[in-house]
């Protein structure tokens, strides 16, 4: 459980968070989404105390995480950038870890194992591939076995097999019980492990919400009807739960609450000519687009056609 | 490939709580200083620069004593008159020559050990494991001082067995039995222990591998080489507490008015010890990492 309060951090003029609230719980997984540079890291380094929050405050299971006896028991962190010592071995870098803890070596070799790591242990560091390095900062995260896992970016880097890995992984330490706290820039790599999202741009909360609901809040059940009587359809389909919404003077209606099918039988039922009748369906990514347009840090220039698929 | 919970290799061991998913069962394993220390051991054991700039600090503080030593054996025997600096050698500052290209070695790897973890990110991952901050820097001090301390009297001696052994027969020689012998190497040990924990405070002040480098030098080879331009009446009042010449008294064998006794030499030498690791402790608790 990761509890955020008004947090926020300034660094000179710069508000890399401001204000965030939320609450991240355990036995699903969170994903923590927004476009470069919306304060993601600098929230997930406050969570851990690498970085003290300028005002508002941050707990882990109820407790500031320096305020732990067995920090690494309670969270587990991935961060952004690289964390090792590039001419130690990955079994050293871990082994220096887990003494820190009393963590026995056995943990070690287990987690070394776990992350696919068994041939490569006693190498150095420095000399890993990007793939390389997120395995090792995965291992390390999963060393004290925490109750709260949170990685920053944690596909970066990795093959297709890489990323099969992060996800199952993630699932199942969420289906374990666990807290989980992944962040990324990509809705598309989010959406197929997250069940609660919480979006940030330019370090304030966009959302915090589920995917369905998020979709559902970008207008995705929207169904768009044209029709020769708008007035009078709009009488049929009114209820409760149903809202529409069309410019006066314009055949055009914008209907939420009920389906392309029902609004079809019901025009039928009172004879009402349709000239059009299509569901609007939004993707994932459009709606994180949408709700993130005004966050973007840097917008690329625009000038061909705008694709909605493109990561900010 | 996507095994997810560690699978223990030996089920005949079926008391590996560590491996369960349930939280409650498993066992805490706290953070303590002992722990820390016993990481940071491993730490520096586990980096090739350990080995070369421990190697190289033996290597000047015997190799110089050595070289000094015959330097002046060879300037007696040439029977030449000798010269001004080989006036009042004796064994002892003969061989401990080195001293100065030791610390250098012994005071970079203090820097590196804290500077380096900057440098290169690791310091993320030990602040997460140990959040308090301050036995990371207390632990890195030990250590370092501890090896430090333990090579350099080993050095210090080796140098004084071997350079004694040159000049002996001259005026100069001198035997371990000789009064205030032992101390001083002693006092050289001491010394270069202390100069590698300035080293670590001083890597954790400045986070910087080539600001620290660059401070320590200038504490300890720059300024000494300076205050030879300032005026003589402050030579006793400040000069004999700066922190190379209070350092340099730790180890003299003979006691020049103008310096500090050896015991307040230490002192004064702690104090600038002190004075490091409160900047740095000071620098680690306020700090972003």
């Amino acid at each position: 459980m990761i509890e955020a309060q008004q947090l926020t951090k300034r660094y000179g003029e710069k508000t890399a968070v401001d204000g965030l609230d939320f609450t991240v719980r355990p036995g699903t997984v969170t994903g923590f989404l927004g476009p470069n540079g919306a304060g993601k890291s600098t929230t997930m380094r406050m969570i851990v105390g690498l970085d003290a929050p300028t005002s508002g405050s941050v707990t882990v299971n109820g407790r500031r995480y320096a305020r732990h006896e067995a920090p690494l028991q309670e969270v587990g962190a991935l961060l952004e950038a690289k964390s090792v010592h590039p001419g130690r071995s990955a079994r050293n870098h871990l082994r220096a870890l887990a003494l820190t803890h009393g963590i026995p070596r056995r943990r070690v070799d287990e987690v070394v194992e776990l992350a696919g790591l068994g041939s490569v242990a006693k190498k150095r560091a420095g000399a890993f591939s990007l793939g390389m390095g997120q395995r090792l900062g995965i291992a390390a995260a999963l060393l004290g076995d925490p109750q709260t896992v949170m990685l920053d970016e944690p596909v970066n880097g990795l093959d297709p097999e890489g990323v099969l890995w992060i996800r199952n992984l993630l699932t199942s330490l969420a289906g374990g019980g666990r807290t989980v706290f992944v962040s990324s820039h990509l809705m598309s790599e989010v959406a197929l492990v997250a069940d609660h999202l919480i979006v940030v741009g330019r370090g304030r909360l966009l959302a915090d919400t589920t995917v369905r609901d998020l979709v559902r809040q970008a207008g995705g059940d929207t169904v768009r009807v044209a029709t020769d009587d708008p007035a009078r359809l709009r009488d049929v389909l009114a209820g409760p739960g149903v809202e529409i919404t069309g410019r006066i003077g314009s055949e055009e209606l914008q209907v939420t609450g009920v389906s392309a099918r029902e609004i079809g039988l019901k025009a039928a039922e009172h004879a009402i000519p349709l000239f059009e009748l299509t569901t609007q369906a939004v993707s994932l990514e459009e709606a994180f687009m949408e709700l993130t347009r005004d966050a973007v840090e840097y917008h690329g220039s625009t000038t061909g056609t705008e694709t909605s698929g493109s990561a900010a | 490939m996507s095994t997810l919970t560690a699978t223990p290799k030996t089920p005949e061991t079926p008391e590996t709580p560590e491996t369960a998913v349930g939280a409650a069962s498993r066992p805490v394993h706290r953070v303590t200083g002992r722990r820390v220390l016993a990481s940071e051991w491993a730490k520096l054991w586990s980096l090739r620069s350990t080995w070369i700039t421990l190697g190289l600090g033996l290597l000047f503080l015997v190799a110089f004593g050595v070289i000094a030593a015959s330097h002046y054996t060879s300037n007696i025997d040439s029977g030449r008159h000798p010269d001004r600096d080989f006036a009042t050698a004796t064994a002892v500052s003969l061989s401990l020559f080195g001293t100065n290209f030791a610390q250098l070695a012994l005071g970079v790897l203090g820097v590196l050990v804290t500077a380096g973890e900057y440098s290169t990110g690791m310091i993320r991952s030990t602040l997460t494991a140990v959040p308090r901050r301050l036995p990371v820097l207390w632990s890195k001090a030990a250590v370092l001082g501890a090896v430090a301390l333990v090579l350099a009297t080993a050095g210090a001696f080796a140098a004084f067995l071997a350079g004694s052994r040159i000049v002996s027969g001259t005026p100069a020689a001198m035997g371990l039995g000789h009064a205030g012998v032992v101390r001083s190497l002693l006092g050289a040990g001491l010394y270069l222990g202390l100069v590698g924990v300035i080293g670590t405070a001083l890597g954790a002040l400045l986070r910087s591998v080539a600001g620290g480098i660059s401070v320590l030098v200038a504490a300890f080879m720059l300024v000494p080489g300076l205050v030879s331009l300032l005026p003589t009446s402050w030579q006793g009042h400040i000069v004999a507490y700066l922190p190379s010449h209070a350092g340099e008294s730790v180890f003299a064998l003979t006691h020049d008015p103008t310096a500090l006794s050896p015991g307040a030499g230490l002192v004064v030498f702690l104090g600038w010890t002190a004075l490091a690791l409160a900047g740095a402790s000071y620098r680690l608790l306020r700090g972003d990492v």
